[in-house]
């Protein structure tokens, strides 16, 4: 591992030094004769030739005969009535073939069944700067603009709430009419008994947190082609995680049965939460291409993709901990305020996630949360990677670390002094099964040399800490019911090939593949054997869509039940065949053979053959139901937290301030991620570092910004300021395996786990390296040298005050709340 | 056709002849008329890089290059990568170090290689750094592709 003092440009670790597996458990369960370990060994995603050679085929690339292009006309105004609209001129257009408008799309949808509240076009009302006013089909992208120019829109301008503040407070018509204090929705949760526990503690440390809205940036664009058969059936090809959430978006705002609506998930070029339910413009496609009997295909400009967002909400925290002489912690206290924008979209859970994960890293018995999600005239917010847990958990682990210090405690030996146990449950009903957090901890401290360096490198240089976690798959679906959460088919092919059918989108994140070797490792072949259907709703079952990190847990044990069905079958034949009994048989090295004389056995083929000679086609199908005691408590909100595993993430930052220019870099970053069992070494990195990666721009750089009209004033990857290859730290990857013991092999989450760690581990490092805290993200150089100049002026009286004033934008008071009224739904107290 | 003229390009070394308008982008050009959509549109201002091409042999962004101004010239895309040594090499290497995740910004950063190891035979990790500066990518956190890229570099300064 190269020396903090190696200032040469930043570079990588080699793979050989750092991905190292810290496993508790043996992991060597092949034999000498099994030619393809599947499970364990690092698998390129099964499809990455085309991944490399430009060969996928984005939505963006589908090119239909007699294809119209579909465009929006878009709100300039944050909030206003639409007094009257007029596309006759527009309809009149040479090339121009439909245009609709808000009247022609009146049935409202939402991806949660509690936030039914959008239209793919606004019917009388716009409510955000680029909500959908219109849309047009024309021949070319040059048309449509022409004919958008040509509609004539009148608008009576309504005062608009463009923070949460200035929402809470109200002075005008409320955004929406059922919401009249522009609160979506809150929740008070109380359990233990919190003030006791700060009577208890011998210190208490608060603090307000400020974190900007973050988009997911995902390269591709967002988009969709819709074609219509003349005979009530519409195919969708389109860019989503969650096919059938928008099957189902497109089918109740156009009326139509769910059957009628085919989503074919083209490659998805990113996705991080942002394309996880229906769109305008997915609505918009389906009914252009009625009305005009051509497939019709829309692809989002860059700054539109900023316009419909769906990222994290703009977020205040104010955060209370306090510690007992011990280390112990004694309660927690936590209120959180999102601006949510406009619609609900997956709202309600993005703030009970904000709620619902303080209590499961720590020990936290006494805990008070008070959530209010706020409607502001802003696009909507949705899920992004880590979803609802981001903010929260920076400012957790950041008044944590000061309430050590003031303890005299240092952050490895408070965060020792609050485990868990695997087989607990937290004091908000979450099921702990395994807990890899500990040997997280222990190795990023090791491979940092953290207590070496914490508060003796030397001024402008310093290391933080930082943890967090994440639901492997949501143990209560968006729709309830008793219906599984995802079902995955197999069918055996004559010549030995299996071909897998799952709901489950691959994102690039290795779903297929991590799908194919379960499938493999179960079945004794090679996981190139296994081609890989996913995502198509008519030809695959129902599977809630890649997102909640649930595809490796839930898919993957789908997966291994249709495989250990199939295995079973041919078990059955080949035990008739070799006359031996069934279950001396097993399948490994692409053969069906016997335990005790492994002389005795048929290929893999052979036994395909002979099964499929009796029975016809071979396909089996497995489910998976999360187990009941995994669904949590019963208090309101209580069904958003529970998850059917956790992943756990422990990070070492070490950075360098400058104090003449206020910036800071990021020199090394150590990760650990409890993944429970890697499936794909290889992925499981890519999850681990991308992960980091998103987090590490949260903390330095990324914010969208508004004016005083609503307008988003960085709408390009340059000015939102997305790093490059040229903001990269030296990065060690651990990979901690705890064996999850409901997971398939063990395995359970990776895909987002490794997010919120980095921000209080840079924050804390900061701290660390010059003594000032920063809790307005970014830690952009003008508030670092503020901080700095703030204490300076603290310290000799004087008042320079100079650094605020170079700010990009002021910082951002802690919203104040007003209750109307004793007695508000969902002021329930919540008792375990 | 009004408004359109000729566009004569030698593209992966076929030559091309298409009618575009003048405000049409090289992107616009390969994607929409010549029918090349490996070539990725990310954000149309020279932001993300995913439309890196070569144009004689020189990286450029194709969405901020007038077709019409390239007419004549020789334009390599992501479609042509693998019949040149090193970029099939920044190819294989992606597939195995995990360079790769959902393969949009991958064919721009292939063609950003390629034209890397057109200058610097061996890149140092500066070089290599720097050479791909230019291409953003969401996935990975980059560091999976600066070693797959480092790995084309050693096999290269090895030979």
């Amino acid at each position: 591992m190269s020396t903090c003092d190696d200032r040469s440009e930043p570079r990588v670790e080699q793979s050989a030094s750092t991905a190292s597996t810290a496993s508790t458990a043996d992991t060597e369960p092949y034999r000498e004769t099994d030619p393809a370990p599947a499970v364990g060994r690092a698998t390129p995603l099964l499809d990455s030739r085309e991944r490399v050679s430009g060969r996928l085929v984005f939505v963006g690339d589908v090119r239909l005969a007699g294809m119209l292009r579909g465009r929006f006309l878009r709100s300039p105004h944050a909030h206003a009535r639409i007094v009257s609209i007029d596309v006759s001129r527009c309809r009149a257009l040479p090339g121009v073939h439909a245009v609709i408008t808000g009247k022609d799309t009146a049935r409202r949808y939402g991806v949660l069944p509690v936030g039914q509240d959008e239209t793919a076009i606004a019917i009388d009302r716009v409510r955000f700067v680029g909500q959908e006013v219109a849309a047009v089909a024309a021949v070319d992208d040059e048309t449509a603009e022409r004919a958008l120019r040509a509609i004539a829109v009148e608008y009576e301008v309504l005062p608009a709430y463009l923070d949460a503040q200035h929402a809470l407070d109200g002075c005008g018509p409320p955004i929406h009419d059922d919401r009249p204090r522009n609160i979506e929705k809150e929740y008070h949760h109380v359990f233990g008994d919190p003030d006791e526990g700060f009577r208890r503690a011998e210190v208490v440390v608060e603090d307000t947190f400020y974190h900007p809205r973050v988009t997911h940036a995902a390269l591709e664009p967002h988009g969709t082609v819709a074609r219509y058969d003349g005979g009530g059936r519409f195919t969708l090809w389109t860019s989503t995680q969650a096919p059938r959430h928008v099957q189902r978006g497109v089918a109740t705002a156009l009326d139509v049965a769910e059957s009628s609506v085919r989503v074919i998930p083209c490659a998805v070029g990113g996705g991080f939460g942002g394309k996880s339910e229906t769109f305008p413009h997915d609505v918009a496609a389906a009914l252009l291409a009625r009305i005009t009997g051509r497939p019709v295909q829309f692809i989002a400009t860059r700054e539109e993709v900023f316009l419909l967002h769906r990222g994290r909400p703009e977020s205040h925290i104010r955060m209370r901990v306090g510690l007992r002489a011990d280390g112990r912690i004694a309660a927690v206290e936590c209120e959180t305020i999102q601006d949510g924008g406009a619609f609900c979209s997956y709202g309600v859970v993005t703030i009970l996630y904000s709620g619902a994960l303080l209590a499961a890293i720590y020990d936290v018995r006494d805990l008070r949360f008070d959530g209010y999600r706020v409607v502001t005239n802003k696009p909507p917010c949705g899920p992004m990677r880590g979803h609802g847990t981001i903010g929260a958990r920076h400012a957790f682990e950041v008044v944590l670390d000061r309430a050590a210090e003031a303890l005299g405690l240092d952050p490895v030996t408070v965060r020792e002094r609050n485990l868990l146990e695997p087989g607990s449950r937290t004091v908000n009903d979450l099921r702990v099964t395994s807990y890899g957090y500990p040997r997280c901890l222990a190795t990023v401290v090791e491979a940092s040399r953290f207590r070496d360096k914490y508060r003796r490198l030397p001024r402008g240089r310093g290391v933080g800490i930082g943890s967090s976690h994440y639901v492997s798959g949501a143990s209560n679906a968006i729709l309830r019911g008793r219906f599984p959460h995802t079902t995955v088919a197999l069918r055996a092919e004559r010549d030995g090939s299996v071909v897998l059918f799952t709901g489950a989108v691959e994102i690039g994140q290795g779903s297929d593949t991590a799908q194919a070797i379960i499938v493999a490792r179960t079945l004794g072949i090679a996981p190139e054997q296994v081609r890989v259907v996913s995502g198509d709703t008519a030809l695959t079952p129902v599977d809630l869509g890649s997102y909640a990190s649930r595809v490796t847990f839930m898919a993957g044990n789908a997966a291994l039940e249709a495989a250990e069905r199939l295995a079973t079958k041919l078990r059955a034949r080949v035990a008739r065949h070799l006359d031996v009994p069934a279950d001396e048989l097993e399948l490994r090295g692409e053969r069906v053979r016997s335990k005790r004389d492994r002389a005795v056995s048929v290929s893999f083929l052979e036994a395909l053959r002979l099964t499929a000679e009796e029975e016809g086609c071979l396909q089996t199908q497995g489910a998976y139901w999360p187990p009941p005691e995994a669904r949590g408590g019963r208090f309101p909100g209580a069904g958003v937290g529970p998850g059917v595993s956790y992943s756990y993430a422990a990070q070492v930052a070490e950075v360098e301030v400058d104090e003449e220019t206020g910036e800071v870099r990021v020199l090394d970053v150590w990760a650990a991620h409890d993944c429970g069992r890697a499936l794909n070494p290889l992925t499981v990195r890519g999850q681990i570092e991308g992960s980091v990666w998103m987090g590490l721009a949260q903390a330095l750089t990324e914010e969208q910004l508004f004016n005083e009209r609503g307008q988003c004033l960085n709408p390009s990857l340059l000015e939102y300021k997305v790093p490059t290859t040229l903001d990269l730290p030296r990065l060690h990857t651990f990979i901690v395996e705890s064996d999850d013991p409901e997971g398939p092999f063990g395995a359970k989450e990776v895909g987002e786990g490794s997010l919120a760690a980095i921000l209080p581990a840079i924050a804390s490092a900061v701290y660390d390296a010059v003594g000032v805290w920063i809790n307005d993200l970014p830690i952009t150089p003008e508030k670092v040298l503020a901080a700095l100049a703030a204490r300076a002026d603290a310290k000799d009286g004087t008042a320079r005050a100079h650094g605020a004033s170079t700010l990009r934008r002021p910082p951002v008071p802690h919203p104040r709340v007003r209750t109307t009224s004793p007695e508000e739904p969902d002021r329930t107290p919540a008792r375990s | 056709m009004p408004g359109k003229e000729l566009l004569q390009l030698n593209v992966n070394g076929d030559a091309v002849a298409v009618a575009v308008r003048p405000s049409d982008t090289l992107l616009d050009a390969l994607r929409d008329t010549i029918g090349l959509t490996g070539t990725k549109r990310g954000c149309d201002d020279g932001s993300c890089g995913a439309c890196t091409v070569l144009i004689a042999g020189r990286p450029a962004l194709a969405c901020l290059v007038l077709a019409l101004t390239v007419d004549g010239d020789d334009v390599t895309t992501i479609e042509a990568a693998s019949a040149h040594p090193a970029s099939a090499a920044v190819q294989q290497a992606l597939v195995e170090e995990g360079g790769v995740q959902c393969g949009y910004c991958t064919p721009g950063i292939v063609l950003a290689a390629h034209a890397l190891f057109a200058e610097y035979p061996a890149p140092d990790d500066a070089q290599i750094v720097a050479g791909l500066a230019n291409n953003l990518c969401r996935c990975t956190g980059y560091a999976r592709i600066v070693e797959a890229v480092r790995r084309v570099a050693r096999a290269t300064a090895a030979s």
